[in-house]
């Protein structure tokens, strides 16, 4: 009987689908929706609260672009994806954008044809230890059992360190960071390791957060960003170039506070180009001249999102560290608008 | 004792005794101790071990589960309430009860519509698993049923559900016309028929007539998964059991290799690597462009598992069957398809009920996997967003033992059913 | 079927219609169109998997097997460094997967058995509570029995900081097994060469044992002699081995389990994730098992059971000498299909991080080198290849069990 529904379902399917493969743009606008694959739940990065809103550092990314692209930052489904099926659920066209804390590597983006549009967070690869183990450096870990995250680099980063450094461990693989708590908190490991944001954002979630710390090691670079597929260039450019207005943004000076008023037109001719009161920046892109406008808008400008998910006024605490502006001594660095 | 000793003694008893009762050891709970508790020695061993088995287990759930904390916040309120003593901090299922059951994306302003599907459901199948209580009338529900429930879980034009039932109604009435010459006709005819009418209606503007909020699929979760992969997976694959089990029987060696193969393969391999294939791999083989979401490609992947189950438990009945009845049917002059349909599916299908529950009941517990690839279903949002949240971190026993009972409750009340169905149908088989 | 009624030979000329009115073609045509509709299918789908993955520019390609996987193993029955390549990381995976399996398939049989013998009890309360464990056990989901059991591990057992200290939280088990949350620490047997000569003489005498024990049922088939078996198969066993082992010098040691750094150190580590699948599949299929066993043993008749006893055989002589063979016979075939759910279901070890198949090749290999197509490919063909060897051995056994009917 119930056959009836799913034929029901594939017909109105197979009608509605349109061709994902090219034109994402145009996709994305005749959906009125953009798919954005996130974490299945990293608090500060990308997790629903009580009512199933998602909220987090990544996210916000989403939101930022569906703005630019569609003119309102709620028009996003998120698509929880793990370690496993992220990949899967971009090239098959199921995501139109993935912002998960994926790591910018060599094979991703050349073999696995992803195309990373920026970088949104300078990570590293840490450990976490208890306190009362009386562990300073990450050398002195020699024989230690180790939680580690399933699905990211992180495997291979910690075979590489204890491998160059001679020591011995035994690693405990978990598919959950929910799971990997439990068992760290249990004493079932020793160390946690996973990126040190994500270390950072585990541990606010404890009950007693100072009996933990985390070791001044960071054992790999972990450029973190949200990627789309490769040979789609529109695309590409507007996810590109939403992360680089958002960066831009917190440079020039411009907030969600002050962007209506910046609006009016300013003296400065880059604001002017990014908030589309001069030049066609936006019509190049394929879009009206208002979408950094509306990007920025949506959540704040990069530093915004930093100080409001994973800041140091949160739980998370994240200093800005490497990911300060580039004036600031930080790594952010935004191409010009012009 | 005759008369003429009666004087040589020099008592005798003249009149009755009253009956006495029992000896204290022979009588009431004594007797029942002693014969069903300490008959034997090594059996008293195993009583006071099954005794001092029960009460370490209640001793330590008991002050668990009667401490239990019911309004609070967060686990650390919960902590401060409870105060080093022992005790569950159940609000958490309070706090999340609809997360638990919908999901946490389902609109909450519409959790009545999956709702009243649930409850609709029973009278649905009531009819179906109790036919001799209940008027055969209401079977006409039970045929409305699925696509009221789709129109009510997924929402959007009633247009939807309607038109593919209008479909099938095509389909029936072009089988039915064509049956009567021959079965096969009928059977792709009325296929056929569906399809067009399907394709034509496909080009009706359906928008916004009589429209319910559409809810996607990637919306649904919770134990309310469960329940839809399982219920629409079993009665997907039931027809196609009976096909591939029919295949695997043909005497046409192509089309039972085709079976055997599909089977064994099914059968071969873990469910879980299916659902990898659903997530990872299924969208590979699709047409370029389509987008199949995930619900639809692991309904697709669940009912091919069970189907290969299916059919294996409906082979068994197929050959418990006596040859006779094979015969008797060619005897007749049946064709292939009027014997199965009229003689030897009927008491196949009716042998092979209880293992079909059996398969169901093991089907409804596998869609508990899917939250390996991360949906949220009931286990995938203990799992997943509950655990991970900040207020509840750290709350397993209560969470896991929450879904542990749901799960035993449905699953036990099916297999209480089969048994009862069993006894049902043998009473009357002889 | 009805191939009475089918024109013989009178006609040699051959009609289009035929291949559909006459139940001599018809069946050609059939698996004609079945074939083509497989083929048009494979077909379809081979051309969607080629035109998705040119738009993707990917290819098919198994030459990340012969790359350096760069990940470690927590336990590995093969050498295994993060330096091997992704084929023999599959390979470390699958015998993992194997030897949960076979752990979890003698512990199942063992659980089963010996509950569907007590629910059959007439101890009421010892048959009550067995039917609520098979009950409870068989109708809930084996992954939530899987997550359940290893959280009572990791939050039960004691980490093994608490083994430290003068005036330690935990001790360990005679000073030699050490029971953490991390798993369990047992002793590890050394052996020098005489070791090994002792080892030889144990499994000698096994097999002399076993010689022993047919001896004496010959003789009570053949005479009615009745020979004592349990003493002298002890002695057999063990003796011969004792007197080697101390006349060699003792030459086995035992490697104690210690406590150094941030774990045991030496011994042999049984590892939590592998105990937590290993109990819960076991505990889990054993339920079925048990519902099986009583089916078996009710399915011999009474009559069988009251001869027995009728010949003054003694109760436990009545149930291993007549009813379990007889029983048997219904036991096994089910036995088979549980023992592949337990192979397929140990695929469930990613919930518990234990490194098996699904782990390795379908885990992390997957993540790490992308290719999904691939290695889930590979890793079906591993499963149905395990999947059925064993059907193929089980139903072997079933052959030489079943009743020989005369």
């Amino acid at each position: 009987m119930n056959k009836s529904v799913i034929l029901g379902t594939l017909t109105v399917a197979a009608l509605s689908a349109g061709m994902a493969s090219a034109q994402t743009v145009s996709d994305v606008q005749d959906r009125g929706t953009m798919n954005c694959g996130v974490t299945t739940g990293l608090v500060g990065f990308a997790a629903p609260d009580a009512n199933g809103e998602w909220s987090g550092f990544d996210v916000a990314v989403c939101r930022a672009v569906a703005a630019a692209v569609l003119g309102d930052p709620s028009a996003v489904e998120f698509v929880p994806t793990t370690g496993k099926t992220r990949f899967t659920a971009l090239a098959s066209g199921e995501i139109d954008l993935l912002a998960r804390n994926t790591t910018w590597t060599f094979t991703r983006d050349v073999d696995l044809k992803f195309e990373f549009v920026g970088i949104n967070y300078y990570d590293g690869q840490g450990f976490m230890i208890p306190k009362e183990l009386g562990v300073s450096s990450a050398r002195e870990l020699g024989g230690a059992t180790v939680c580690i995250q399933t699905g990211t680099t992180t495997e291979l980063n910690l075979a590489d360190y204890f491998r160059k450094n001679n020591m011995e461990y035994t690693p405990v693989p978990i598919e959950t960071n929910a799971e990997a708590q439990q068992q760290y908190l249990a004493g079932a490991c020793d160390v946690y390791t996973t990126d040190a944001s994500g270390l950072a954002a585990t541990r606010a979630a404890f009950e007693t957060p100072s009996d933990h710390v985390i070791l001044p090691e960071i054992i790999s670079k972990e450029p973190l960003g949200p990627l789309v597929r490769h040979g789609d260039n529109e695309w590409g450019d507007i996810a590109r170039w939403t992360l680089n207005a958002l960066i831009a943004a917190e440079e020039y000076g411009i907030t969600s506070a002050n962007i209506d008023e910046l609006k009016e037109g300013t003296d400065s001719p880059e604001i002017n180009r990014i908030l589309g009161t001069e030049g066609n920046l936006g019509e190049m892109l394929g879009l009206d001249n208002e979408w950094a406008y509306r990007a920025i808008k949506a959540n704040g400008n990069y530093g915004e999102i930093f100080a409001k998910n994973i800041g140091e006024s949160t739980p998370i605490g994240l200093s800005r560290g490497l990911n300060a502006q580039w004036t600031d001594g930080g790594l952010m660095y935004a191409p010009p608008f012009r | 004792m005759s008369d003429l000793h009666a004087h040589s003694v020099a008592y005798v008893r003249e009149s009755m005794l009253d009956q006495q009762p029992p000896p204290a050891t022979e009588t009431g709970v004594v007797k029942w101790m002693r014969s069903n508790l300490f008959s034997t020695i090594p059996n008293a061993i195993l009583t006071l071990l099954a005794l001092w088995a029960l009460w370490s287990l209640l001793s330590g759930v008991a002050p668990w589960l009667l401490n239990g904390i019911w309004t609070a916040p967060s686990l650390s309120a919960c902590r401060e309430i409870l105060d080093g003593a022992t005790g569950g901090c159940f609000s958490v299922l309070t706090e999340r009860w609809n997360q638990l059951l919908f999901g946490f994306q389902y609109p909450s302003e519409l959790y009545w519509r999956p709702t009243l599907a649930f409850v609709l459901l029973f009278v649905a199948i009531a009819p179906v698993l109790f036919f001799n209580t209940f008027p055969r009338r209401m079977l006409i529900f039970t045929a409305i049923y699925p696509f009221l429930a789709y129109w009510l879980i997924w929402g959007g034009s009633i247009l939807v559900p309607l038109l593919a039932a209008v479909g099938l109604v095509a389909g029936y009435f072009v089988y039915a016309r064509f049956v009567a010459q021959s079965f096969a006709m009928g059977f792709f005819g009325g296929i056929v028929a569906a399809f067009v009418v399907w394709w034509i209606t496909g080009f009706l503007p359906v928008e916004g007539i009589l429209a319910l909020t559409p809810v996607e699929s990637r919306n649904m979760g919770g134990f309310m998964l469960n329940l839809i992969l399982g219920s629409v997976c079993v009665s997907l694959s039931i027809p196609f059991g009976i096909a591939l089990a029919l295949g695997r029987q043909s005497r046409m060696p192509i089309i039972k290799w085709i079976c055997v193969v599909f089977i064994e393969f099914i059968r071969g391999v873990p469910l879980i690597t299916l659902l990898f294939v659903a997530n990872v791999v299924l969208a590979y083989f699709l047409p370029p462009g389509t987008n199949f979401d995930l619900i639809l490609r692991v309904i697709i992947m669940i009912t091919m598992f069970a189907s290969a189950y299916i059919a294996e438990v409906i082979r068994g009945g197929l050959a418990a069957l006596p040859k006779g009845q094979y015969e008797a049917a060619d005897s007749l002059g049946l064709d292939y398809p009027q014997a199965m349909r009229l003689i030897i599916l009927p008491q196949a299908l009716k042998i092979s009920i209880p293992g079909i529950v059996n398969v169901a009941v093991g089907l409804f517990k596998d869609t508990t996997l899917v939250s390996v690839i991360s949906m949220f279903d009931l286990v995938g949002m203990i799992r997943g967003p509950i655990l991970a949240s900040t207020e509840w971190n750290g709350v397993y026993w209560e969470l896991l033992g929450f879904a542990a009972l749901l799960f035993f409750v449905t699953c036990y009340g099916i297999s209480q059913y089969s048994q009862w169905l069993e006894r049902q149908l043998n009473t009357d088989r002889r | 079927m009805a191939s009475l009624s089918d024109p013989q030979g009178s006609e040699s000329s051959f009609r289009l219609s035929m291949l559909l009115n006459d139940t001599r073609y018809r069946s050609y045509t059939f698996q004609f169109i079945a074939l083509v509709c497989v083929a048009l299918l494979f077909a379809y789908l081979g051309s969607n998997l080629a035109a998705n993955l040119r738009a993707a520019g990917l290819s098919i390609s198994y030459d990340f097997l012969g790359d350096p996987s760069g990940y470690d193993i927590n336990q590995a029955l093969l050498p295994y460094t993060s330096q091997s390549t992704h084929l023999r990381a599959s390979l470390v995976g699958l015998l993992n997967t194997l030897l949960v399996s076979i752990l979890a398939c003698i512990t199942a049989t063992l659980i089963g058995v010996t509950a569907g013998v007590l629910r059959l009890s007439n101890n009421w309360l010892v048959s009550k509570l067995m039917a609520a464990y098979v009950e409870l056990f068989r109708n809930v989901p084996v992954l939530i029995w899987i997550i359940i059991i290893f959280t009572i591990m990791t939050a039960v057992a004691p980490a093994p900081s608490a083994f430290r200290g003068d005036n330690p939280d935990a001790n360990m088990l005679f000073g030699a097994i050490a029971f953490t949350n991390r798993g369990v620490y047992v002793p590890k047997p050394l052996l020098d060469p005489l070791g090994w000569v002792v080892v030889a003489v144990f499994v000698a005498s096994i097999i002399g044992a076993i010689l022993y024990r047919r001896h004496a049922r010959k003789r009570l088939y053949a005479d009615g002699t009745l020979l004592p078996t349990t003493w002298p198969t002890l002695a057999i066993v063990f003796l011969p081995a004792l007197v080697a082992y101390v006349i060699l010098g003792r030459p086995i040691t035992l490697e104690l389990p210690e406590l150094g750094g941030f774990n045991f150190s030496g011994g042999i580590n049984l590892l939590g994730s592998l105990i937590a699948l290993w109990f819960a599949l076991a505990i889990y299929t054993g339920a079925f098992i048990a519902e099986n066993v009583r089916a078996g043993i009710l399915s011999v008749s009474r009559g069988q059971t009251e001869a027995a006893a009728a010949l003054g055989l003694r109760p436990r002589r009545i149930m291993n000498l007549v009813i379990l063979p007889q029983a048997l016979r219904v036991i096994v075939p089910p036995l088979i299909s549980h023992y592949l759910n337990i192979t397929k279901n140990s695929s469930l070890a990613i919930a518990v991080g234990y490194m098996d198949l699904t782990g390795t090749l379908g885990g992390i290999t997957l993540n790490q080198t992308g290719r999904a197509i691939e290695t889930i490919l590979l890793l079906m063909l591993f499963y149905l290849a395990i999947s059925l060897t064993i059907s193929a051995l089980m139903n072997v056994y079933n052959n030489a069990v079943r009743l020989k009917e005369r």
